[in-house]
């Protein structure tokens, strides 16, 4: 492999991790303030939906966005309406997010398009087009999203009153500071980041909306999330690693190794899978959740 | 899990799951108006597809089948605390035992090839549950997380091996070639037909007597045996369960093994009564829908299979509403399906709220 060859994979690495890098951000945002989200592949099925429907009838890849960001923050809102307000199970609640979300996308748009639930072509305006060496202005919108996180999570008020909430939220509470506000406000930035990677699959990285184009990203960004140990600087490190295996997988499509003989490209598939497993078996290291993860915050009476 | 307000039992046990169903109509309800169909012409092809004739009732019954053994698989891990949402992936492994048994198995006779493909099923599926039930119980691994990646793995194992490995020599499809005719479970009208009963040709087979059967063994292990109440007990409280002599470690363990199996029987149903050959994504969301069953069923077999019947007609009648209406897609399923377990799952207390205000409010005056 020469050097073009090697720059070309880890150039469709990044390509491939920036829909990863934001949906394990949100689920970074919901989970450490201790609402697990499993809902962050529906919610960016529904932002890739409503951004190709929304940029196909404005004629704007910035519309398409914004409206990608709404349909996202409306399943997000859901979730937090069942986690939060209801004190329901929220893994339960985030079964219902993916399913809602690839129901509803499909028969909606096979209704509007009638073309199998795919949308129309999206082109010129419509889409974000390379703008920074070769890559959309989304992936310099998810990349910053990195540092900006690691600091609003460490450095601020905020970020501290958040992470003490996904720990010990009656601690939180007996200081005056709302539980559910800051839950909220955790699941409505995962939702604005979820809305942000179903953007960019269909209006940047594709050209429209297929049903089911996430593939099982969002599953793949919470393996990055444990893999991380639910921290902003490491998810983009797990988020890369995972799009250049996947980067990977594509480019050794059909080629032979000497002494190897073809390459699997299953084995490179189940690679993020596996070493997650791995991780949570705490065979390498140890992925402790958020200790108030999960768990409904119930004031005393 | 315990309910936010007691309810009378008959409340808890119908009212509840009921309002659930009927939200979820509406709610579908709501998307076909919105997308210009008609509800009510959506309904009645909906209720006559899927019950109006013989053949559409078989096939009601035989996509019944798949959700008793998926549902099934979820309440048994619901009762021992765990939230299984591996089903797809257990099928999956189930129906490479049965794929395993089915096309090496030409010289058994009938009466062992079947029984051991039923149990190749149950094997796999009990098998790749293991893993997760043992990362949960000794190292503390979160069974939600690693179930949704075991699917993940099962479902790139299985196009692994269907494409280098198990496919039908010059065959273009990854699948398997065609399974023995010994481990093919025989159609219901075959096996009537013999009897000198006709009925309409379906797909439904003897699997669905299986399935009832596992609906029984269920409700004979959960409620009237030693295992099922120590699993109980752990699902209640771990730490009781401890002092009571339990080991919430083997419980999960078994727990988990016993699911694994009866997500197994998804593949008996469907690969060896139907398909008569293992091919790519034949679990096409059947573990999913049995988290809604599971949920609307109150994880008991009874309310499982009445839950069944209700996701097989929709299964069957969105088939047909699909052909009537075109707009309206089989994944209007899926969506009734994601709403049955929201509202039925994670809003669980807000309907109970409803209904506790509306039949006991002499129990709220108490509380």
């Amino acid at each position: 492999m020469d050097a073009t060859a090697l720059l070309t994979v880890l150039d469709s690495g990044l390509r491939l991790s920036i829909p990863l890098l934001c949906a394990c951000l949100a689920g970074l945002w919901s989970e450490r303030s201790g609402v697990v989200d499993i809902g962050l592949e529906g919610k960016m099925l529904v932002a890739a939906f409503c951004a190709a429907a929304a940029a196909y009838a404005a004629g704007s890849a910035w519309i398409g966005l914004a409206a990608g960001v709404a349909g996202s923050l409306i399943f997000a809102l859901l979730h937090g309406f069942a986690s939060i307000t209801q004190r329901g199970n929220q893994i339960v609640s985030g079964v219902a997010v993916n399913m809602l979300a690839a129901g509803l996308t499909a028969v909606i748009g096979n209704a509007w398009y009638g073309q199998g639930g795919r949308t129309p072509p999206i082109e010129g305006p419509q889409r974000f087009g390379d703008a920074v060496l070769g890559h959309s202005v989304l992936v310099c919108l998810a990349l910053a999203a990195v540092p900006i996180t690691w600091f609003v999570l460490n450095r601020t008020r905020f970020g501290l009153r958040l992470r003490a909430v996904g720990e010990n939220p009656a601690a939180v509470d007996t200081a005056g500071i709302s539980v559910s506000a800051l839950r909220y406000a955790a699941v409505m930035l995962g939702g604005v980041l979820c809305g942000l990677s179903g953007a960019y699959l269909s209006i940047s990285q594709s050209a429209g909306f297929l049903p089911g184009m996430t593939a099982g990203k969002g599953f793949i960004a919470l393996a990055a999330l444990i893999f991380a140990k639910w921290r902003a600087w490491p998810a983009l490190g797990a988020c890369y690693l995972f799009g250049l295996l996947d980067a990977i997988a594509i480019r050794l499509q059909g080629v032979v190794l000497p002494g190897i003989g073809e390459v699997p490209v299953q084995a490179v598939q189940a690679l993020p899978y596996a070493m997650t497993v791995i991780v949570l078996a705490g065979v390498i290291g140890r992925a402790i959740p958020p200790r108030a993860a999960g768990v409904p915050y119930v004031k005393e009476r | 899990m315990n309910p936010p307000r007691d309810l009378p039992k008959w409340a808890d046990v119908a009212l509840v799951p009921a309002l659930s169903v009927a939200a979820a109509f509406l709610v579908a309800g709501l998307v076909v108006l919105g997308i210009g169909e008609n509800p009510l012409a959506a309904t009645r092809h909906l209720v006559f597809g899927s019950l109006g004739s013989g053949e559409g009732l078989g096939f009601t019954l035989f996509y019944a089948t798949n959700f008793i053994f998926t549902g099934l698989a979820v309440a048994v891990a619901y009762h021992a605390g765990l939230f299984n949402i591996g089903g797809e992936g257990q099928a999956t492994l189930g129906g490479l035992g049965v794929a395993i048994v089915g096309l090496e198995a030409g010289v058994l006779p009938a009466v062992l090839a079947i029984p051991l493909a039923i149990l190749a099923a149950a094997a796999f599926g009990a098998a790749w549950a293991f893993i997760p039930g043992y990362l949960q119980a000794r190292r503390g691994s979160h069974i939600v997380i690693t179930t949704i990646m075991f699917n993940w793995l099962a479902s790139v194992l299985l196009v692994y091996l269907l494409v280098n490995v198990l496919r039908e020599p010059g065959s273009m499809n990854p699948e398997t070639p065609g399974f023995a005719p010994q481990v093919q479970i025989p159609f219901l009208h075959d096996v009537l037909a013999r009897l000198g009963i006709t009925i309409p040709p379906s797909q439904l087979n003897l699997s669905f007597v299986l399935a009832l059967a596992a609906a029984y063994g269920v409700w004979l292990l959960i409620y009237r045996s030693r295992l099922g109440y120590a699993i109980r007990v752990v699902g209640a409280n771990p730490q009781a369960a401890v002092y009571a002599g339990i080991s919430p470690e083997r419980v999960t363990i078994v727990a988990m093994l016993l699911s694994g199996a009866l997500a197994g029987g998804l593949a008996v149903n469907e690969l060896m009564g139907y398909q008569h050959r293992l091919l790519l994504e034949f679990t096409a969301g059947y573990g999913f829908v049995g988290i809604a069953v599971a949920l609307m069923g109150r994880a008991h077999p009874v309310g499982i299979v009445l839950a069944s019947l209700l996701f097989g007609m929709l299964y069957q009648g969105g088939a047909e509403l699909a052909f009537e209406q075109p707009k309206i897609t089989r994944d209007m399923i899926v969506v009734i399906g994601g709403v049955i377990i929201l509202f039925a799952g994670a809003l669980d207390g807000l309907f109970r709220r409803l209904v506790a205000r509306l039949v006991a409010p002499a129990r709220l005056a108490e509380a």
